[in-house]
């Protein structure tokens, strides 16, 4: 029988006994580390289990603790930390009451027999913390088969996330920032069918200046040929600040996030900067079907590598993350799952598992989540381990991808997805892209009736910038 | 097929314009991307041979404590200890500058840009040169335990950056002033992308790493306070961090 602490307050041990061996775990946040599926990062931080059959005992524990156990038993203090803070003061107690009285393991039962709307309901009475215990105690395929129910969907100048549909973000980058190579890379994504969740461009610099000149760069494309997209420029949350001050066309409010205080002061932000971010955006009214303005992204090990981890798993620390965001009404929230590298993911196998986690604890906290399906060359993973991910991403629903040309993102150094891939699984599932974008994919000849690329190339007028 | 007009391809190292099958890459392409890949998976786990260092300098050679490449590449941590055993062959010599070739993420970079760079570098770098030590399953930071054991007063860590998918044989050079376990990255000055002919020449990369070498020893420090006015990006930025 596994023995949670009788005082409730999280002193005293959580134990298993197994055969004569007791496994103890001192707090909920050891055993929600414990319970993870084994990944590189966890043993770098030292808080993975150190036997497999400690990592199953956790994981009984784990399914019989009450859920109210983790608004007693904090993994990061109260008192020392704003997301803390955050998810117990926006604890919604009255949608936590259909589910009060479960244990973890009740919970995984009840989110494979209820369908997506009353999962959906639940969702602010669940915490980040709840939503990783049940996820660790859930196969890749429970976390598909839940996530899959779940549709979060969110607007600008497009609808995203509608059932049987997968939006892309078209990834243009270039490591000095040209314009007319990035202008040339954003015309390939389009021929291809890709941009529906975004055409978003990562900054090779910190310059403000130059940011401006790719937005008003983003802005007359997207004006020429009226698309029914939305654009930014992946810069820190204070340079959209002055860029809106500047007068630049700001679609969208990025930011990288994290699962503790810390992790947010190393990227430079805090929940009230934020704040001041989403409000500047929205104020400018630039969203024609939805003032969804915020693109986050996330990805695990970002609080160990910022030295603000707590002595917490990555996985439970990145649905922390997820606090953050739906605090803020995003329209985009992905985990970029294999960037950091392979001391926090080290194979396919470990990509693969944190990629279908995070879609589904993300979906559980009612954020509209996509992925960047990611590898950088020093991973055990290659170009095979991504379709993999992005077909059971596709299956689990996942609300959009990367489009990267050739999946080579020649100004990260990594590999994602690529326009191609993005075809390739609308095609073998049978998904569309956001239906404003799919009309005009039709209107420009690009696609088909069918939504397959024309037979015969689309030539789209090439902008002056383009046009020598 | 290809969709878009073939001259915007010129515009950009980006694979666009691709020719198609269907509605995927056709052959040529698909098999052009894995040969990227292969040269890139091939220099992340290239056995480092020192053979040619060895042939062309006074050479020591040390292992941090990363037992191999699986272990090197799970624990960063590992690649920056120097064991005391290793530490003990390092003595001090009286020198106060060390040369230091790590084989980091590539050793096809060390391999390919290591002698030639150091060639280039010892005329112009002046002060008391230290053995060239050569550094296996090595991250940056070891440098500073190399360094601090020969008890010198800048190390120069030459190491194999993380390979692209283009650029399998990129070498950075990381300059420390009084290097000692502990420093941190932001007390560092680098130059990256030594990779000819696509990046930096040797040359050119040498009179940049000796330019900074010798404003470290006037400034008595290297980090963010030693702004790089040789006109190369000096400041280590997240994305290229190689190892």
């Amino acid at each position: 029988m596994a023995t949670p602490g009788s005082g409730g307050a999280g002193l005293m041990p959580y134990t298993q006994d197994l055969g004569g061996t007791r496994h103890s775990f001192a707090d909920l946040r050891g055993v929600l580390a414990a319970a993870s599926p084994h990944r590189s990062g966890d043993v770098l931080a030292g808080v993975a289990a150190t036997s497999a059959e400690q990592r199953v005992a956790a994981r009984l524990v784990l399914a019989d603790l009450p859920l109210t156990t983790f608004l007693a038993d904090l993994v990061v203090p109260y008192e020392a930390d704003e997301v803390t803070r955050l998810i117990i003061d926006s604890h919604d107690t009255q949608a936590f009451a259909a589910i009060a009285h479960l244990t973890v393991g009740g919970l995984r039962d009840w989110l494979l027999a209820a369908d997506g709307d009353a999962i959906s309901a639940l969702a602010p009475g669940l915490t980040p913390e709840m939503v990783a215990g049940v996820s660790k105690i859930m196969r890749n395929q429970d976390l598909i088969a839940v996530a899959r129910k779940i549709r979060v969907i969110t607007r600008f100048r497009g609808t995203i996330g509608l059932p049987g549909r997968l939006s892309v973000r078209l990834q243009p980058n270039h490591p000095t920032d040209d314009p007319a190579g990035i202008a040339a890379a954003i015309l390939d994504g389009l021929l291809l069918g890709s941009g529906d969740a975004v055409i978003g461009i990562n900054p090779a610099g910190d310059n403000v200046s130059a940011a401006h000149i790719l937005l008003q760069l983003l802005d007359e494309l997207r004006q020429a040929y009226a698309i029914p997209t939305q654009s930014c420029v992946l810069t820190h949350v204070t340079n959209t600040l002055q860029l809106i001050e500047r007068g630049a066309p700001v679609d969208l409010c990025f930011q990288s996030i994290g699962g503790t205080e810390g992790t947010n002061r190393g990227f430079g932000i805090d929940l009230a900067l934020l704040a001041e971010a989403q409000a500047a955006t929205l104020a400018l009214g630039r969203g024609t079907l939805g003032q969804d303005v915020m693109y986050f992204e996330t990805g695990q090990g970002s609080a160990l590598s910022a030295g603000a981890h707590h002595g917490v798993d990555q996985q439970t620390l990145e649905a922390r993350a997820y606090a953050v965001a739906r605090a803020f009404r995003p329209l985009l929230v992905n985990s970029v799952v294999g960037f950091i590298g392979p001391e926090y993911l080290y194979d396919g196998k470990q990509i693969l598992r944190a990629a279908l986690e995070d879609h589904c604890c993300g979906k559980l906290l009612g954020l509209p989540m996509g992925l960047d399906i990611c590898y950088t060359n020093h991973a055990e993973a290659d170009q095979n381990d991504m379709d993999g991910i992005l077909t059971l991403a596709g299956v689990a629903g996942v609300n959009f991808i990367m489009g990267v040309p050739g999946a080579d993102d020649i100004m990260l150094n990594y590999q994602s997805t690529s326009f191609h891939d993005a075809l390739y699984l609308r095609d073998v599932l049978g998904l569309r892209p956001a239906p404003e974008f799919e009309a005009w994919l039709l209107e420009s000849g690009i696609t088909d009736a069918a939504g397959r690329l024309s037979s015969s190339p689309a030539r789209l007028a090439l902008p002056a910038l383009l046009d020598g | 097929m290809a969709d878009l007009p073939a001259r915007l391809a010129a515009l950009t190292q980006a694979r666009i314009g691709l020719p198609r099958a269907g509605q995927t890459l056709n052959t040529a392409a698909s098999l052009a991307f894995d040969l990227a890949h292969a040269q890139a998976r091939d220099a992340v786990h290239a056995v480092f041979d020192t053979s040619a260092l060895q042939a062309a300098f006074d050479l020591i050679e040390v292992h941090s404590a990363a037992p191999d490449r699986a272990t090197y590449l799970q624990r960063p941590d590992l690649g920056r200890q120097l064991p005391a055993k290793e530490a003990a062959r390092l003595v001090p010599t009286g020198a106060d500058t060390a040369i230091v070739v790590g084989d980091g993420l590539s050793a096809t970079a060390v391999a390919r840009h290591g002698v030639p760079l150091i060639r280039a570098l010892l005329p112009r770098i002046g002060g008391v040169l230290a053995p060239v030590v050569a550094a296996h399953q090595a991250r940056v930071a070891l440098g500073d335990a190399i360094g601090a054991a020969l008890g010198v007063d800048i190390v120069v860590m030459l190491i194999g950056e993380r390979p692209g998918l283009s650029a399998p044989d990129s070498l950075g050079a990381y300059i420390t002033w009084q290097p000692r376990p502990g420093r941190q990255d932001s007390e560092r000055n680098c130059v990256s992308n030594i990779r000819p002919p696509h990046g930096l020449d040797h040359e050119t990369a040498a009179t940049r790493i000796a330019w900074l070498v010798q404003q470290a020893r006037a400034l008595r420090l290297t980090g963010v306070a030693l702004k790089d006015e040789s006109s190369v990006t000096a400041r280590i930025s997240q994305a290229a961090t190689p190892a």
